[in-house]
């Protein structure tokens, strides 16, 4: 059995930590690319959402590295994803690949449900090496947002270009090459200072922006054009509001581990606005913003991908936080047809209106 | 004398302005970008060189439009702003307290809203809205008729026809319809007016408080009947200033003029116009993304790359201190 999961950011790190672990055959698909994405468009409806199409591209590419098992999550409610394994699997059975599904649906009622999916792939391994392996899984994805979140602070106030990028590389093939568990925490040290090693201006002025929206956009950077690079390129310090170890504490543990960001709290923020569940992170994304406000952010831009209706909804919400609470927001859509040129004007745009905004609100000119 | 140098280059036309210290325009130009942008920045220094007195001497260069990076890299721009910036820095000098500023172009629309002077908020077309200032250009090519009598015939009509403006696509099929059922042409132009400013209001404007005094500017400002619909459809008067369409250019050189502030200017010189610049490139083969690489070149010399996500190219240049 030779396992195969789709991309979504840095995800990759963790899930192959924690199925070799177990001793399971991983095929990491090469990372999403146009040609990912033109392997999905061509063969995916075309009003499907982008997750959707790049992790039909990214099994596709899997399959000729002889991947012949999907692990995927699921879900239910509002937001179409919960049915993509089986919509994608099916797809891929019309084109003639063999490829078997096991779906990891989050745990409705005790988290022994998800166990047990893991325990299917991982065959005949101890319960106690099951959860080890989940643990292990999980602190890599701790250490890579960890890193991410240095990378956000250093690129607006690095002083030469490109060297937070080029830390942070070398910082995540740290904790890439870890095998077993402890052995974690002296790669993340180093990794650690990898990234303290750049050099930077600690006293420039820099922006500061909330990134809200759907995770799977937020997360990978090749479908939100990589816009946490190009925005510290511009001077701002990002914050993204999900980060994969949080998402997973949340949905997949249901809260296991303590004292992380949670989403009860943005929750709460978002009733005023929207009273109830709308599917995916819609709920999310206007109480982010409303948690941004108040922490004094500079702006929130939201990224979702072209016809997802959870955040839809949010960003006809969030003209009205926005106008309530003064922060300015941006909402930007993403697909396949989505050009560069654009996104730089409107986030140079934004980038620059916060800016000015801020200079005590000066007067132009 | 002092003066200060925009540049706008867009996909339809490349502007030029010298103003003076005082901000006053002293030159401006407007000439057809022809899908050659070094070229025609180049013919356009040279015109301006040529127009100014000798004693004229360039402190600072700014540069916007879609090919402002483009333009600034063989310039030596001291500023490099995006469109939106520099419109509203021009339309707030040129109308002072001006609360909205209606912007279409040849292939971007969009809307700024200032409050007190200051940019609250603005909006670019997304998903449609866009190329209207073309697609009235190749109607009016199609009708037989010059784009500078669109406006006026426009203006005579008794009854606008009411056309489908979803989109461009759908409107010049519901244009050949109505046509064929005998409408006259006046009416249909300014049926297609009022049909492209609903199509702004919905897909830019999207509910953004529109408030007086309100600037229209851009190449399709120059349209008497896209002026009358809107104003029509706003029930407000609406504004075109005298450089409507060299808005952009006014406010680089504006911006020029601010960051130039008692530093020395990186400007080449109009030198430039002789130099011999050539745009190269390569499909990177790194990776998957198969990124389409451009070089600039200065005499053979790479002064510039773009286009590679990754950085491997770019950051391979030693990048000068950030200037946009």
């Amino acid at each position: 059995m030779k396992v195969v999961y789709p991309h979504m950011g840095h995800m990759w790190i963790c899930i192959k930590a924690m199925l070799e672990y177990l001793n399971v055959e991983v095929v990491v698909p090469p990372p999403s690319s146009k040609k990912t994405l033109l392997l999905g468009v061509k063969h995916a409806p075309e009003f499907a959402c982008m997750p959707l199409k790049l992790n039909l591209g990214n099994f596709m590419e899997a399959a000729e590295l002889g991947a012949d098992t999907i692990v995927m999550a699921g879900g239910c409610g509002p937001c179409r994803f919960g049915y993509y394994a089986h919509v994608e699997h099916a797809i891929l059975r019309d084109l003639g690949y063999r490829y078997q599904l096991v779906v990891l649906e989050p745990p409705q009622k005790h988290i022994g449900e998800l166990l047990g999916k893991i325990k299917h792939i991982t065959g005949h391994q101890s319960w106690r090496r099951v959860i080890n392996g989940i643990r292990f899984g999980y602190r890599k994805a701790e250490a890579v947002d960890k890193l991410e979140r240095m990378s956000h602070y250093c690129r607006p106030r690095e002083i030469q270009a490109g060297a937070t990028d080029l830390a942070l590389q070398n910082a995540l093939r740290e904790i890439i090459a870890v095998n077993v568990p402890e052995k974690l925490p002296a790669a993340l040290n180093r990794a650690v200072e990898m990234m303290n090693a750049v050099p930077l201006d600690k006293h420039r002025p820099v922006l500061r922006i909330g990134l809200v929206g759907e995770i799977y956009t937020l997360l990978e950077p090749f479908t939100n054009l990589d816009i946490e690079r190009k925005l510290g390129n511009l001077g701002v310090e990002v914050d993204r509001s999900i980060y994969l170890s949080e998402w997973i504490n949340e949905h997949l543990f249901m809260g296991l581990v303590k004292n992380m960001r949670s989403s009860h709290l943005v929750r709460q923020k978002a009733v005023k606005y929207l009273g109830h569940f709308v599917g995916g992170h819609g709920m999310e994304t206007v109480g982010n913003t409303v948690l941004y406000a108040e922490e004094g952010y500079d702006g929130v831009i939201q990224l979702l991908p072209f016809t997802c209706m959870p955040e839809i909804v949010a960003q006809s919400i969030l003209p009205r936080v926005s106008a309530e609470l003064g922060i300015p927001a941006m909402t930007l859509i993403v697909d396949e047809q989505s050009g560069e040129a654009g996104l730089v004007t409107r986030l140079e745009a934004f980038v620059d209106l916060l800016a000015r905004k801020k200079q005590n609100g000066e007067v132009l000119a | 004398m002092y003066g200060y140098l925009g540049i706008d280059v867009g996909s339809v036309s490349t502007n030029l302005v010298l103003i003076g210290e005082d901000g006053t325009v002293k030159q401006s130009f407007y000439l057809r970008t022809r899908g050659r942008p070094i070229e025609v920045v180049q013919q356009g220094l040279k015109q301006m060189q040529a127009a100014l007195p000798d004693k004229v001497k360039v402190a600072g260069v700014g540069t916007t439009g879609s090919g402002r990076h483009l333009a600034g890299v063989i310039t030596g721009a001291d500023i490099i702003k995006n469109e939106i910036t520099t419109h509203a820095i021009a339309a707030s000098n040129v109308e002072p307290g001006v609360q909205t500023i209606l912007e279409i172009g040849g292939q971007d629309s969009k809307i700024i809203i200032l409050r007190n002077g200051v940019v609250a908020d603005f909006a670019m077309n997304t998903v449609c809205a866009a190329g209207t200032g073309s697609f009235l250009d190749q109607q009016a090519s199609r009708l037989n008729i010059k784009i500078e009598e669109f406006g006026p015939l426009a203006l005579q009509t008794t009854v606008p026809v009411r056309i489908a403006g979803r989109c461009a696509v759908f409107a010049e099929s519901d244009m050949i319809h109505k046509q064929q059922m005998g409408y006259n042409v006046p009416d249909i132009l300014a049926g297609l007016c009022e049909a492209l400013v609903r199509n702004y209001l919905n897909n830019v404007g999207k509910g953004k408080e529109i408030l007086p005094p309100i600037v229209f500017q851009g190449g399709v400002a120059a349209n008497a009947g896209m002026k009358t619909a809107f104003e029509k459809a706003l029930g407000y008067t609406v504004h075109v200033p005298p450089y409507y369409n060299v808005m952009g250019a006014l406010g680089a050189a504006m911006l020029a003029r601010e960051a130039t502030n008692r530093k020395s200017t990186r400007f080449k010189g109009f030198e430039v116009a002789e130099m011999d610049f050539k745009a190269g490139g390569f499909a990177c083969d790194g990776c998957p993304n198969v990124c389409e690489v451009v070089e600039i070149l200065e005499s053979g010399k790479v002064i510039a790359r773009w286009g590679d996500r990754c950085g491997r190219w770019s950051n391979a240049l030693a990048r000068h201190e950030k200037i946009s």
